[in-house]
């Protein structure tokens, strides 16, 4: 099964025109054949809103977000938005759209709010990992900082996701000489870790282009359970980035190294909960 | 591994070692030719203007503005007061005929020396003067930036930490693709770029007066103020853990209160708030804001 990273460049606060460069590159998805084609964190929106973000939120059923309902008519589209919740709240959003309809919208958990990060500022965080059923198998969205967090890509493996979608507005920042940009390093060694030691896909998909002098470096990849590099996308540069996922390998991969069949997740939940003082009923 | 962590885990400040500031060359390059070519484009522009000193701040400027809008698109501005260079002057030929850009020469003597004249004449402080002419330069550059042009900055991360600069004069710009490049970073790139080696090693100056060398005003050199800045604000340390670590303690606390100073000139202007809603306070919108 072919998935496609969509590694643009959206213009900010510009909903229109990014709907209209959504469609161009579901367009391009289709014909690589891929089944399923993700695009970067806040992709319909760009991603340092600022009060944009007010003006450009919508509710996740809203219509103007109807032509991407329509263009997932035959293969799955994630793209992200700003959703303005029932009750007003206004959230950093990853869509999922699937056979014409909306199916899930993951909010982001960890929104980063130091050095060159506002998010705390303009948005609320969401509060669940709830993995679904995508096209490549069960899929556990983690935007950006999400991903930052080992709790994040566990949780999902726990629950039973074999692939994490990571969306992600990574400002490319670290130009030390010696080796490759600071950034990329991080989300590289990231991207490994977790795919090998979970045994999941995990495709980091990241935008390029600039905001108000801040750089997005691109790099997107597709990283499989054994922790090969399925396919990687240039840095710095606009890329349909395509790659398979086999579905049984996560299976012989998790034969060869059964860690997460192994994995004690009632020590880890009772630790947890002993530690904050949760009362924790015992089940036998 | 061992090498990330070399370049980016520890932190061993050393005042003999500048070896912190090196920078891969090739990656900055290629940053910053996309950034000069995305801003512009997005602002709807085409054009570069850029003041050409003959020195090697604004030659790396040049040299990169060139690379992303094409020599065709960038007007270098050579703006002589009567005591500049002659020097001065060659290396700006020399970077306009090596890298393909048009040089115009705008003298900029008659129009300081009448204003002048009426105002304090030989008794005005050489420091005013200097701010004068930084400011008709930059003034000259946005004029001749009208229709379709963009005025590219070439104060680097040293001037701007210390505030060493003119306020609306040379730190004026619409983008500044070299701002977070200190001097030494700069110099490294230059040589990158074929920048000829005596505009990379001559002594700086603004040349505000004669005989004024950047070094000598300052009284410290580049090498020494980069390594202290780099740690100081790249790493994060406190001058306590500079000193401790072997920096000159008068030097570092003299930084320290260098760029304490200067904030005023790194931000924009202080707005009186008022209003249930105000400029740069709570009106926050990112300044990237594209039309529909």
């Amino acid at each position: 099964m072919r998935i496609a990273v969509a590694q643009c460049s959206p213009a900010l606060g510009a909903v229109k025109r990014n709907l209209d460069m959504h469609r161009t590159w579901i367009a391009r998805a289709r014909e690589a054949g891929a089944q399923l084609v993700v695009f970067p964190e806040l992709s319909l929106t760009g991603y340092y809103l600022k009060d944009l973000a007010a003006d450009v939120a919508c509710a996740a059923d809203d219509a103007q977000l109807a032509p991407l309902a329509e263009a997932s008519r035959d293969l799955d589209v994630s793209a992200g938005f700003v959703e303005r919740s029932a009750d007003a709240k206004l959230h950093i959003a990853q869509g999922y759209w699937s056979k014409g309809r909306l199916v899930h919208v993951h909010r982001k958990v960890y929104l980063p709010t130091y050095g060159i990060f506002d998010d705390g500022r303009y948005f609320g965080p969401g509060d669940r990992f709830e993995p679904f059923t995508s096209a490549a198998g069960t899929v556990g969205v983690a935007i950006c900082e999400d991903l930052w967090h080992v709790s994040t890509p566990y949780l999902y493996a726990a629950a039973g996701a074999t692939i994490v979608l990571a969306p992600s507005a990574s400002p490319g920042r670290g130009v030390a000489e010696g080796g490759d940009l600071g950034t990329a390093e991080s989300c590289r060694l990231m991207d490994r870790f977790y795919a090998q030691y979970l045994t999941l896909y995990v495709a980091f998909v990241n935008r390029v282009g600039h905001e108000d002098g801040i750089a997005f470096w691109g790099g997107s990849e597709i990283v499989a359970p054994d922790g090969t590099v399925v396919a990687r996308a240039k840095e710095f540069e606009e890329e349909l980035l395509v790659g398979e996922i086999d579905t049984e390998l996560v299976g012989r991969e998790r034969a060869r190294n059964p860690l997460l069949r192994d994995e004690r997740e009632d020590l880890v939940l009772r630790n947890i909960a002993g530690r904050l003082g949760l009362p924790l009923e015992r089940r036998d | 591994m061992t090498s990330t962590l070399a370049r980016t885990g520890v932190i061993k400040p050393d005042p003999k070692d500048p070896s912190p500031l090196r920078i891969d060359e090739v990656l900055v390059r290629k940053m910053l030719v996309l950034f000069i070519r995305d801003e512009t484009t997005k602002a709807g522009l085409k054009r570069a203007v850029v003041g050409v000193s003959g020195g090697v701040d604004s030659a790396v400027t040049v040299a990169l503005a060139g690379e992303a809008l094409g020599a065709e698109n960038v007007l270098g501005l050579f703006t002589p007061y009567r005591h500049s260079s002659a020097e001065s002057r060659a290396h700006a030929k020399a970077l306009a005929t090596k890298l393909g850009f048009t040089l115009e020469e705008v003298p900029i003597t008659k129009q300081i020396e009448a204003y002048f004249a009426d105002n304090g004449g030989d008794t005005a402080h050489r420091v005013r003067v200097g701010n004068k002419m930084a400011r008709e330069r930059k003034s000259i550059e946005y004029d001749r930036s009208w229709p379709d042009g963009l005025v590219i900055g070439t104060s680097n991360k040293t001037e701007l930490l210390l505030g060493y600069g003119t306020q609306f004069g040379d730190m004026a710009c619409a983008i500044n693709p070299i701002g977070d490049l200190y001097k030494t970073q700069l110099r490294e790139l230059a040589t990158h770029l074929g920048i000829p080696g005596e505009i990379v090693r001559k002594p700086p100056t603004a040349e505000l007066w004669v005989g004024q060398t950047d070094e000598d005003e300052l009284g410290f050199t580049y090498a020494d103020a980069d390594l202290i800045l780099y740690h100081m604000v790249d790493r994060r340390l406190r001058p306590s853990e500079l000193i401790a670590a072997g920096f000159d303690a008068a030097l570092v606390t003299r930084i320290r209160e260098m760029v304490r100073k200067s904030h005023y000139k790194r931000v924009m202007p202080l707005i009186a708030k008022v209003s249930l809603r105000t400029v740069g306070h709570d009106f926050l919108y990112p300044r990237d804001w594209e039309a529909d």
